[in-house]
């Protein structure tokens, strides 16, 4: 893992102290809230319904035991004893008070952490695959890149006032778990002719009320060029990028507007000027981040071992959990796993401060003491030795982790909605609890095989409605919630985003429109076809028909 | 006749509360003043600037309420939630009016 060096130290202590003094004065009366709110939005503190909330940034999803303990004691400590991990591999509390704040940003400088750049119109943390540095599909690790550009874009003097947010994701892999396409640059690992590493750069995607895919502006970008090749195109969304409307003031707006050539041609012209100069990366510096991420010191075990075999003939509950739940590791004799923080009728990506601190110390006694938030709100340890994964397994039941339902139909993302958020117009929660409900039957949710089900509780989409095979947009209707359904929406490489199928549903309808789907779904489908694979051959008309027809 | 009160965040923790009779502010909705016309109702958005010149609260505002059987309950989701807590915590908020069960 990365660690902090005296001038990251430096900076973070210095935002804590800049952060105290500035909370000291708001509650003195010296600032206003008109003065204080983007201060406090600066270091990652919103005011939602019922209370204040700090998010706090995981680079790229990574975490150390240590870390996660300390976001465990800061649960428990300073608010109701659980967070929330985030579709953008953060973490919020949702019940800090103001005083408190700068002693809990105090706590997390300790351990190398902050909640500098979690909100405001600045470059967010940049995500990442949560596999990295150890899927099997990897071309190359993107989290020296993903560091890289942290520490590039942290506090970056020009880019602290863009006309708004902006997100990059990056992945290292073919298979897409970062969904890059949907974010104002997504990067994606290439080998060039050499096998030279590179990149391939997209541009100009998002969610939210105008969703769109990301357009591919460059198809090979030489890694030392990354930096630069970034910062051109952030000069150019700077500078052109609408500031007149905050509805139209992301990057995609403005890749739209002007076409991608348009844009390309503009971002390559800043670049000519720029890619000789300071950012250009050299190898040394690229070596020296890199050594960070070593491989740690794997044993040369044998795979599968005698033991992992006969667990997985006795315990159909164990084999359930490692299929959908495992992943290939590049080293032999290890998987990659994935705890579900989606238990029937569970909040999606709540962990209470035990479960944290169960997951740090599995990670220590299985692994590195390495830790990954997913996108998808789940965690992952990413070095298990397949001869422990049956003694893992046991372990995470004990805390209420062991759902075997990753990338399956209850691993739902969904927003905090109307149980929190101040923006959001319906609750998401309460519909993932219900759907995971109905579906709780592993049998049943492993016959339906790989779906996505996504729920944002209002059109900015932090539920990414717009990417889940199935997704729920719920809207307000003159005071009641109802739910809107799209259907083919896809996050990764084949990014999609989803048809609306129809008229929206009631708040007592919407369940059983999801069993509609899936009943229908599992009725028309042919061998071996995923739910995304039968709707791409048979389009809306067959779920319309049983949905509306009775109507 | 539109019924209305006053809510706001308090500054320190970001609680929800209501302005009350006597103008102060309680995180109880019972607790809370409701006025029947727009005069009153601006009144008493003046009382609730004060407070926030005074760093007690944040972001004031009317929101629609209904009267049964002396019972004070919010019209929409959304202060029916802030008044009670989250739906899906029970456990948590002050939970003073149960939001209706919807799910069963």
């Amino acid at each position: 893992m990365y660690r902090y060096d005296e001038f990251d130290h430096t900076l973070v202590s210095e935002r804590v102290a800049q952060f105290r003094d500035q909370v000291r004065r708001r509650l003195s009366g010296a600032l206003s809230e008109d003065e204080f709110k983007p201060l406090r939005l600066m270091n990652g503190l919103y005011l939602q319904l019922h209370a204040y909330m700090l998010r706090v940034a995981v680079p790229y999803g990574v975490l150390s035991a240590r870390q996660m303990r300390k976001l465990a004691h800061i649960a428990r400590r300073y608010d109701k004893g659980y967070g929330h991990f985030t579709t953008r591999q953060n973490i919020q509390y949702n019940w800090p008070r103001l005083e408190e704040v700068p002693d809990i940003l105090e706590e997390l400088a300790e351990v190398e952490m902050h909640a500098i750049q979690t909100s405001g119109n600045t470059i967010r943390n940049t995500t990442a695959d949560p596999f990295a540095g150890v899927a099997a599909d990897e071309i190359a690790d993107p989290r020296i890149y993903a560091e890289l550009i942290r520490q590039w874009s942290t506090l970056h003097p020009e880019f602290s006032f863009l006309p708004r947010k902006f997100k990059i994701a990056i992945t290292g892999a073919p298979h897409d778990r970062a969904a890059i396409k949907v974010h104002d640059i997504g990067i994606a690992m290439r080998r060039g002719p050499d096998g030279e590493p590179g990149f391939e750069i997209w541009v100009g995607g998002g969610q939210g009320r105008t969703p769109v895919i990301a357009k591919r502006i460059r198809e090979f970008l030489p890694e030392p060029d990354l930096l630069s090749y970034v910062e051109a195109i952030l000069r150019v969304y700077n500078q052109f990028g609408r500031r007149d409307n905050i509805y139209k003031a992301r990057i995609k707006i403005l890749v739209n507007d002007l076409g991608i050539e348009a844009f390309a041609e503009a971002v390559e012209a800043e670049w000519r000027a720029t890619r000789d100069g300071t950012l250009r990366l050299p190898e040394s510096e690229i070596a020296r981040i890199a050594q960070h991420f070593a491989p740690p010191d794997y044993d040369p075990v044998p795979a599968p071992s005698a033991d992992f075999a006969e667990h997985r003939l006795a315990t159909p509950e164990f084999v359930q959990w490692v299929r959908s739940n495992t992943a290939p590791h590049k080293q032999p004799g290890y998987s990659i796993v994935t705890i579900s923080l989606k238990p029937e009728g569970g909040i999606p990506g709540d962990a209470t401060a035990a479960q944290m601190e169960a997951v740090a110390d599995l990670s220590e006694v299985f692994g590195f003491g390495e830790i990954r938030v997913t996108k998808e709100q789940n965690l992952v340890l990413p070095d298990v030795k397949q001869f422990e994964l049956y003694a893992l397994w046991e372990a995470l039941k004990r805390h209420d982790l062991a759902t075997a339902n990753i990338g399956l139909l209850t691993d739902i993302i969904a927003c905090p909605g109307l149980d929190y958020c101040n923006l959001a117009n319906a609750r998401s929660i309460p519909i993932a609890q219900q759907i995971s409900r109905r579906f709780a039957s592993l049998k049943q949710l492993h016959d339906i095989g790989g779906l996505t089900l996504n729920i944002s509780g209002c059109i900015n989409a932090c539920g990414h409605h717009h990417v889940g095979n199935i997704g729920i947009l719920g809207v307000d209707k003159k005071g009641t919630e109802f739910y809107q359904v799209t259907l083919g929406g896809d996050a990764g490489m084949d990014a999609a985003l989803g048809d609306i199928v129809g008229p929206a549903f009631a708040e007592d309808a919407i369940v059983d429109a999801v069993e509609t789907i899936v009943t229908t779904y599992l009725e028309i489908r042919q061998d071996g076809e995923r739910f995304i694979d039968t709707y791409r051959r048979t389009g809306l008309a067959p779920f319309k028909e049983t949905l509306y027809a009775a109507h | 006749m539109r019924l209305q009160a006053v809510t706001a965040n308090r500054l320190l923790d970001g609680e929800v509360v209501y302005l009350t009779l006597a103008r102060e502010w309680s995180p109880l909705l019972d607790d809370c003043c409701v006025v029947a016309d727009a005069d009153a109702g601006a009144e008493l958005l003046a009382a609730a600037a004060k407070s926030v010149q005074d760093r007690l609260v944040l972001d004031p505002y009317l929101f629609d309420i209904k009267v049964d059987d002396g019972a004070i309950s919010p019209m929409s989701r959304r202060e029916i939630i802030r008044a009670a807590g989250p739906s899906v915590r029970p456990d948590l908020g002050r939970q003073p009016v149960q939001p209706e069960p919807v799910w069963e």
